[in-house]
């Protein structure tokens, strides 16, 4: 069955409190899950207190002075510090985001820091992501055809390179699968929003000649069919692209090639 | 982790069952029809208000009454015995007894029914 509870060895508890506020200033606090696979411990939360005069307006700018300033041993994923490249993707005060595009203002009291939920955890906020990664393989995410390619190019009209709009935009930053509860249960199988949008960019590509066997792929009731339409994907996704829409899509793309 | 198998493996599994849109397709011409036949058992419910035993037999006699009634029934059943697949197949992981609960839920759904035909072809062909 589903496991709603904790396992024990995952059960978190007080951490530790690193600095405290030790003059005047803006001061956040900053609540951060901690794990190390190497002490054989229980996860637990540590507190941070950050200066805001100090520190850039985001909560990777904060986590980056965290890790510099405080306590080097604080592990994140992070790289372009601008939203493009998915790599500091976390669950910030409840909902998950990118640290770089969360500004630490829009955070009402103490911000909380966890890993992308339901993913096992590398080490503190690092989500291993080798399952989501295996799941974007077997999509087969690149132009397939069966025509001799061109001397030139594969040319698109405007309305068909249209149709990428709002899906080529996506950066595999796992929010949106790592809040979709289908894909909590049943991520071994189930291929997820983010997946599921990345294979309906490929099906609707007009120069793709392989759309049948990608759909035929896709048909099955636990890669395609676990999405009961939630749409905390929507809701998730830090780029503001719709999972659920493409995934609906794909569904309706079932239901016309058969009737 | 300690099988030694690739994740690509893993993810490709038994590969795709090549089937999903039947089961989407019919929760949803089940659901239409449901609204419909659920809005018409309503309406029989309220005009049996207060009617004996020999009224409501007398209605159900008609042909226009009963066959609606047996299609709700059937589409009714379908549409639960689908619907709590779905559910069963999201929260129980273990293959024995997701497919006994799957068998159970198809006979569950299959006795309601024909409890229910055999109701409503008492109450129309009188007994």
């Amino acid at each position: 069955m589903v496991q709603l509870t904790l396992p024990k060895n995952s059960t978190i508890s007080e951490g530790k409190t690193w600095n405290r506020p030790d003059r005047e200033g803006d001061w956040k606090e900053f609540r951060i899950y901690r794990w190390n696979p190497d002490d054989e411990r229980n996860p637990r939360v540590d507190t941070y207190h950050i200066d805001r005069k100090q520190c850039g307006p985001m909560v990777l700018d904060a986590l980056i002075k965290i890790k510099n300033e405080i306590d080097p041993t604080l592990t994140f994923r992070r790289s372009c510090r601008e939203g493009i490249c998915g790599s500091c993707a976390m669950n910030i005060d409840g909902t998950n985001t990118l640290a770089c595009l969360k500004g630490i203002e829009d955070v009402k009291g103490p911000v909380k820091v966890y890993p992308l939920p339901h993913m096992e955890v590398v080490k503190d906020l690092v989500p291993d992501l080798t399952n989501f990664y295996a799941q974007h393989r077997s999509i087969e995410p690149w132009l397939k055809t069966d025509t001799p390619t061109p001397p030139k190019e594969w040319k698109q009209s405007r309305d068909d390179r249209e149709k990428l709009d709002g899906l080529y935009e996506c950066i595999l930053c796992a929010c949106c699968s790592s809040s979709c509860p289908s894909y909590w249960w049943n991520s071994d199988r189930y291929l997820g929003p983010a997946i599921l949008l990345q294979a309906y960019r490929w099906v609707i590509d007009s120069r793709d000649e392989a759309t049948g066997e990608r759909l035929d792929n896709l048909e099955d009731p636990f890669r395609l069919y676990r999405c009961h339409t939630i749409m905390n994907c929507a809701k998730a996704c830090p780029k503001g692209l719709s999972p659920a829409k493409a995934i609906a899509e794909l569904k309706k793309l079932m239901v016309e090639r058969r009737v | 982790m300690t099988t030694m198998r690739t994740p690509l493996k893993k993810v490709r599994y038994l590969g795709s069952a090549k089937e999903g849109a039947d089961h989407f397709w019919k929760q949803r011409v089940t659901a239409v029809a449901n609204l419909f036949l659920g809005i018409f058992l309503v309406w029989l419910i309220v005009s049996l208000l207060g009617a004996d035993y020999a009224t409501a037999k007398q209605k159900l006699a008609h042909p226009l009454i009963a066959i609606p009634l047996l299609g709700l029934v059937l589409s009714g059943a379908v549409h639960m015995r689908i619907g709590m697949q779905v559910i069963i197949e999201d929260y129980v992981h273990g293959e024995g007894l997701k497919v006994v609960a799957l068998m159970l839920n198809t006979f569950f759904a299959i006795a309601i029914a024909l409890a229910c035909v055999f109701s409503i072809l008492k109450l129309s062909f009188g007994a």
